[in-house]
C-alpha cells in the first residue's frame, strides 16, 4: 500500500525541503520505494538539496500537462536504488498545478508500486501548499521553536483538519506529526528557547523528531547530499530516528538535553 | 545557568513566548471553522462590555460548538477580580 506524506509548515525557511530529502532518503535506505515531489512551482529547490539539479529534463508540470510520461520525469537517485525525485517546474506559475493533474500523478505512482510518496510543500497557504496536503495520509509539520513558526503551523493544522481529502471524506483525517528543527538544547536550558514539551503542549501533537541546530545542514545543502547521509552528524541520527518513528518504531528522543556540565561551570554559569 | 540565575526575577523569554502563543493559538483555534464574522463579533462585544466593566482583552471567548447537527454559539466573559485592575 502506498502512503502519501506531506512535509509542511506554513512558514518558510524552517527546513521543509531538508526534511523531505532526509526522510525520503531514510525510507529508501530501509528498502522502501520512495518518490519525493517538489510542489514549490516556480521556486524549485528540492533538486539542489538532493544533488540532482543537472539531471532535471522534465518536471511535475510537464507530466500534468501530458508533455512527457511520469517515467521520463522521475529522476532516479544516484546513491539509493529505490529513490526517485520529481522536480518542480521552474518557469511556470503555480496555476499550472490542478487537483485532477496532481491526483493523476499520485494515482500513477501508487499503481507503480511506490511505498511512500513524500510531498515537499511550498511555504504559505496558497494553491501549491493546499495541493501538497490535499491527498495526504499523514503530515509531518516542521516547526522551529520560535513564535511565528509555531503559530503558522497551527494554522496549517487547521487546514489539514478541514481542507484535505481525508478530512472531507471523514475517514479519520490526516495523521499529524510534529518535527522540531534548529533545536538548541543549550538555549532551552538557559530559557532563551521554547522546549520540545512547550511546543508539543501548545500544538497538541505527537513528536516524530527533534533535529538539533547544526552547521552540518548548510554543508549538506552546499554539497547536494541530504544531511541524513552524513553519518558523522547528530542531524543525521535525529532524522534516522524520525524515520524509524514514522515506520512505527519506538525510539527515545535524543539531542534534546544539554551535555552535563562540570562542577565549576555549574557554579559560575557560562 | 549558574547561581546568579537563581536571583533572576524576570521570566525567561521562552516562558514569555510560550504564554503568548498559548493565548493566541487558543483564540485562533476557537475562531477556526466558524463563521468569518466571529473575530469582528468578538471585538465588538469586547468594546460593548468594556463600556460597563473594564475586562481584560482576552476575557471574551467566542466558540462555535457542533452537537448533533446543531451549531451553538457560546460566549464566555471572565470578569476581573474585585480590587484587581485588569492586565490590559
Amino acid at each position: 500500500m502506498t502512503e502519501i506524506i506531506v512535509v509542511t509548515s506554513g512558514k518558510g525557511g524552517v527546513g521543509k525541503t531538508t526534511t523531505s530529502a532526509s526522510i525520503a532518503c531514510g525510507l529508501a535506505r530501509r528498502g522502501k520505494r520512495v518518490a519525493v515531489i517538489d510542489f514549490d512551482i516556480g521556486l524549485r529547490n528540492l533538486d539542489l538539496i538532493m544533488g540532482c539539479e543537472r539531471r532535471v529534463v522534465y518536471d511535475f508540470v510537464n507530466v500534468i500537462q501530458g508533455e512527457c510520461t511520469l517515467r521520463q520525469a522521475l529522476i532516479k537517485d544516484k546513491r539509493l536504488e529505490t529513490l526517485f525525485v520529481l522536480a518542480a517546474s521552474q518557469t511556470r506559475d503555480k496555476d499550472a498545478l490542478s487537483p485532477e493533474g496532481v491526483r493523476k500523478v499520485l494515482d500513477d505512482l501508487t499503481a507503480d508500486g511506490f511505498d511512500y510518496i513524500i510531498c515537499d510543500s511550498p511555504a504559505g497557504i496558497e494553491k501549491g501548499a493546499h495541493l501538497a496536503m490535499y491527498f495526504a495520509d499523514r503530515a509531518v509539520v516542521v516547526v522551529n521553536p520560535e513564535v511565528s513558526s509555531v503559530r503558522d503551523s497551527d494554522r496549517i493544522l487547521g487546514l489539514l483538519a478541514s481542507k484535505t481529502q481525508r478530512a472531507e471524506k471523514g475517514n479519520g483525517g490526516v495523521k499529524e506529526h510534529l518535527l522540531l528543527t534548529r533545536y538548541s538544547p543549550r538555549r532551552v536550558a538557559t530559557g532563551e528557547m521554547m522546549s520540545v514539551a512547550d511546543v508539543k503542549d501548545i500544538l497538541g501533537l505527537d513528536v516524530v523528531g527533534v533535529v538539533p541546530e547544526s552547521v552540518d545542514v548548510l554543508s549538506a545543502s552546499n554539497a547536494g547530499v541530504p544531511v541524513i547521509l552524513n553519518e558523522e552528524s547528530d542531524v543525521s541520527r535525529a532524522y534516522e530516528d524520525a524515520v524509524a518513528r514514522l515506520l512505527g518504531e519506538t525510539v527515545p528522543l535524543r539531542f534534546v538535553d544539554e551535555p552535563k556540565k562540570g562542577f565549576f561551570s555549574r557554579i559560575f554559569g557560562g | 545557568m549558574g547561581l546568579l540565575a537563581l536571583f533572576r526575577r524576570t521570566p525567561s523569554s521562552a516562558n514569555i513566548a510560550r504564554e503568548r502563543l498559548r493565548i493566541i493559538v487558543q483564540q485562533e483555534r476557537s475562531a477556526r471553522g466558524g463563521p468569518d464574522y466571529l473575530p469582528l463579533l468578538r471585538r465588538e462585544l469586547l468594546e460593548v462590555i468594556r463600556k460597563y466593566v473594564n475586562v481584560d482583552p482576552t476575557a471574551v471567548q467566542v466558540n462555535v460548538e457542533r452537537e448533533d447537527g446543531q451549531e451553538v454559539l457560546e460566549f464566555s466573559v471572565a470578569l476581573p477580580e474585585k480590587g484587581r485592575p485588569p492586565a490590559g
